[in-house]
């Protein structure tokens, strides 16, 4: 499809602006742009049809069926929409005077009180702008706490080997080294590994409950308690939370911080990669250390870790979701993504190996190991093949400790004939690339484009048009 | 209550009896029983969507939206094109994930595509990612990747925003690098003071362009000293004034940063908005993020793909250049549509209008008393002294539906853009010289 730098006409524009009514103003020579700009010289129904064609050429929950795992693709409410697009939230400088805000910090004040209460968190903030970056402020929060304490020693942050490849990266990023620790085979902590790793340099533990497996550990409160026996903190990464949002809380699990993914858990649109929203709560012991925002100043805070006050308008959207759903709601929501997810585990089970037997949370994980090994049929090859029946594919090759996975996330947005349609897809999918394996490699067939050369992307990197040059 | 569950009573019964539980409660057996909230969370109970619609129209209500505002201070009040909104709201754009699968996904693939040559364009750079959370992480993402094993001080104009600063500070405490401020000097950096402070120790030099004062800076002869000392030079430009302004790429910027806010996006209180980051090609692979690129399927058909994600956290867990696994997708395909909608011409002008009425704007305000308080060179935003009571000042003009300058040390910093009109501006400074009269003097 042609880009927008290829449809451009010289000379066509869109009229937008009026004539300038005061004095121009002409700046000195060197305070001047010299370089040509760039940039589409289109009309209106240009853009229109240009966006629309590209927006055939997309995937979205609103076309169907998106399991992809440790994401939560589930519905995205459209009276969220409507509530984050008032120009009473949309129209509002952050720097307006206080007495002419007070919606937006009920807003706020609100969505906090409600998902402290969904955590068992005492304290909050809204600044971090996405699941990583909430991690990156929540261990933060540890590492200030340790050297307030004078506690230099603790560099050490604990990460299970099934974890998602932000806990690592996060901890670096706050100068603190990393320990990776082997997992059971289903994911759970292994406590003798975990006693064996905690020490003097201990900072604290990044933990997922129920893990990249999608397994409750169900050791969880000897964990938390190793962890803090040793001197460290615990930190709950919130990308499962959906599970057990309402029936369970982080905060009684012995958890100290936590991040919120308010476009999974809460309902709130991904947006094709964000924005999306890293709600951070934490214990009262930590509260001081919570990033700086406006009228909020404590002198042993981290600072601040983004301009003004986070997305505020994908806290909009939660607070209406968390408004909707309520006291029941909200844990009949988790409960269903659970029922949906085992579920479909029973169905495929038929035909797939499931990477861990028993009850699993709000996703499982398939094995293609045997498959790949005796027939040459991948996990990418399933995926791909998905993609000609209008279902996104589950997350491929994660987590890392399976071998040729595929982790499927149903959601509790899905009915069951969604379910039982998905299933019978997979299930023939399946059956098709065993009989003929070749031909599930060139799959998809159906789709805009086929497989895309990856190799040659990142081996000669055309990164921007090139206008001619 | 609300829900969004399909499944009704008697499908949720079959599901069980098909994995063998009765219950839904026996789906958390692995949970310690002591944990297990019995009746839920202690929050209200849930709404119907009507409930809610009015529930949220109140909060809504509690605000003051300003029909007419001069001030900036980081968040920009611009003509926003109707259509912007129409791309933005499309649905697939809104729920899709981001563009793993990228047989399924070119039209957001290729719409990044767009957005990446676009800020290549403004900015003057080689390459740029496919946007960070905002201007603040995007110029402390920026001084992260300046950093070595020798160079690990990070000079930082005390003329740049003030959350732009608190950030970086923020991520270099976390590090463990070192961040000073560089001074400020007539509203823009002291380049005399940068140049002592220079050393075999700086890894990078940060100024933005304007700076927070609306000032001009001599970026080029800021580039040209932080690439002296064998620094790098970070230079963060407002996206409309780069329609203007020499860009970073023709200031010797290394790397080019910014806040895309006023590319399209409402002040919607502060976010979300839209980080962007370019950079020259030599320092390509050290960029955080995102990063998407032109190949071809095995047809031989134009694909694009996520591509060089060796460096990312999924692939390179504590070895990758950031943690960041977002974007801000949807920001990013609303400033590329605002540009596709404005061109070049578009930009310009909104660019030169800003510039023009800030500066018919300052002029009046000097004629009501109120004279700048900088001599440098400016583009929308600039400060005054305020010669009465600043928070009476500030009140009258709410009452009067203005949203005024923002307070700042020794004075107001004011902001005009192409929406405010003539009449505005007039109306603004009888305002003024009514309330002096008045008596508000301080």
């Amino acid at each position: 499809m042609e880009l927008l730098f290829e449809k451009s006409v010289a000379g066509r524009t869109c009229s937008l602006l009026p004539e300038c009514d005061v004095p121009d103003y002409a700046l000195p020579p060197e305070q001047r742009r010299e370089r040509a700009l760039n940039l589409p010289q289109l009309s209106e129904q240009d853009v229109s049809r240009h966006y629309s064609a590209l927006e055939r050429r997309a995937h979205g929950v609103n076309n169907g069926f998106y399991p992809l795992g440790s994401c939560t693709m589930k519905y995205n409410p459209r009276i969220d929409e409507w509530a984050a697009a008032l120009p009473g939230f949309a129209q509002i400088h952050p720097l307006q005077p206080e007495h002419t805000v007070r919606g937006c910090t009920e807003a706020l004040r609100l969505a906090g009180s409600y998902l402290r209460e969904i955590t068992g968190m005492d304290d909050m903030t809204f600044q971090p702008a996405a699941g990583a970056h909430g991690e990156l402020t929540g261990v933060m929060l540890i590492k200030r706490y340790h050297e307030v304490r004078g506690d230099r020693k603790r560099t050490k942050i604990i990460v299970p080997d099934s974890a998602h490849g932000t806990n690592p990266a996060t901890a670096v990023m706050c100068g603190m080294t990393v320990v990776n620790i082997a997992s059971g085979p289903d994911g759970c902590v292994d406590l003798e590994k975990l006693r064996e790793a905690v020490g003097e340099d201990t900072a604290g533990l990044m933990l997922t409950n129920p893990n990249t497996l999608g397994i409750f550990d169900r050791n969880i409160l000897e964990i938390t308690k190793v962890v803090h026996d040793a001197g460290g903190l615990t930190y709950y990464d919130g990308a499962n939370l959906n599970a057990i949002m309402g029936v369970v809380r982080p905060g009684d699990m012995g958890f100290d911080c936590i991040h919120l993914n308010l476009h999974k858990t809460f309902a709130t649109p991904h947006g094709g990669g964000g924005p999306g929203a890293g709600a951070v709560g934490c214990k009262d012991f930590l509260a001081a250390y919570l990033p700086n925002s406006r009228g909020q100043a404590s002198p042993e805070s981290i600072g601040r870790v983004k301009a003004f006050y986070g997305n505020f308008l994908v806290v909009v959207r939660a607070l209406a979701y968390v408004l909707t759903l309520g006291r029941e709601g909200i844990p009949d929501a988790a409960k269903n993504a659970v029922l949906n997810a085992n579920y479909l585990k029973k169905r495929l089970s038929e035909r797939y190996q499931i990477a861990h037997d028993g009850i699993c949370m709000h996703e499982f994980v398939i094995t293609l190991k045997e498959e790949a090994k005796q027939r040459h049929v991948t996990a990418m090859d399933i995926a791909k093949a998905l993609l000609d029946y209008g279902i996104h594919p589950p997350t491929m090759y994660f987590p890392l400790i399976v071998e040729e996975a595929l982790m499927v996330e149903p959601t509790e947005t899905e009915g069951k004939e969604t379910l039982d349609a998905a299933a019978e897809v997979f299930l023939s999918v399946y059956q098709a690339a065993m009989e003929h394996p070749h031909r599930v490699h060139d799959a998809p067939q159906r789709t805009p484009i086929g497989r895309p050369d990856e190799v040659r992307a990142a081996r000669k990197p055309v990164l921007r048009y090139p206008f001619g040059a | 209550m609300g829900s969004y569950l399909p499944s009704t009573g008697a499908q949720q019964a079959e599901m069980l009896k098909a994995i063998g539980l009765d219950s839904l409660e026996e789906l958390y057996q692995a949970a310690p029983t002591e944990l297990i909230l019995e009746d839920g969370p202690a929050i209200p109970k849930g709404k119907s969507e009507l409930e809610v619609h009015r529930a949220m129209e109140a909060l809504a209500g509690k605000n003051t939206v300003f029909t007419t505002i001069f001030r900036g201070a980081g968040a920009y009040r611009h003509y926003i094109p109707a259509i912007v909104g129409h791309i933005a709201a499309k649905e697939t754009f809104v729920t899709a994930y981001t563009p793993y699968q990228a047989e399924i996904s070119q039209g957001i693939l290729q719409s990044i595509f767009e957005y990446q040559t676009m800020i290549c364009e403004l900015t003057g750079m080689d390459v740029s990612n496919a946007s960070v959370y905002d201007g603040a992480t995007a110029a402390a993402e920026a001084v992260a990747m300046c950093r070595d094993r020798k160079r690990k001080k990070a000079l930082v104009s005390a003329a740049a925003h003030p959350d732009v600063i608190e950030t970086i500070r923020t991520y270099c405490w976390a590090s463990g690098d070192e961040m000073e401020l560089i001074p400020c000097r007539d509203g823009v950096t002291d380049l005399s003071a940068l140049q002592s402070l220079l050393s075999d120790q700086a890894a990078c030099v940060y100024i933005q362009q304007p700076s927070y004062f609306g000032g001009l800076e001599d970026a080029a002869q800021a580039g040209g000293i932080a690439h002296a000392a064998g620094a790098k030079f970070i230079m963060a430009i407002n996206p409309i004034a780069a329609a203007i302004v020499p860009s970073p790429g023709e200031c010797g910027a290394d790397i080019a940063v910014g806040e895309g806010q006023p590319l399209g996006m409402p002040l919607s209180f502060g976010g979300p908005y839209l980080g962007f980051m370019a950079a020259t090609e030599a320092l390509t692979r050290r960029l955080p993020g995102r990063i998407v690129g032109e190949t071809a399927d095995g047809q031989g058909r134009r694909a694009f793909v996520l591509t060089l994600q060796a460096r990312e956290q999924h692939i390179r867990r504590e070895k990758a250049s950031s943690n960041i696994c977002s974007n801000q997708a949807l920001c990013s395909m609303v400033a590329a549509a605002y540009l596709a909608a404005m061109g070049p011409n578009g930009l310009r002008s909104a660019a030169s209008q800003s510039m023009a009425k800030a500066h018919y704007l300052a002029a009046r305000l000097e004629g009501a008393g109120f004279p700048r308080t900088n001599q440098c060179e400016f583009f929308h935003e600039f400060v005054t002294t305020c010669p009465v009571d600043k928070t009476g000042l500030l009140d009258y003009l709410e009452q009067n539906g203005i949203l005024g300058g923002l307070p700042v040390d020794g004075g107001l910093l004011w902001c005009a853009t192409e929406l405010n009109s003539k009449e505005e501006i007039d109306r603004l400074i009888q305002l003024i010289q009514t309330y002096s009269e008045k008596g508000g003097a301080a």
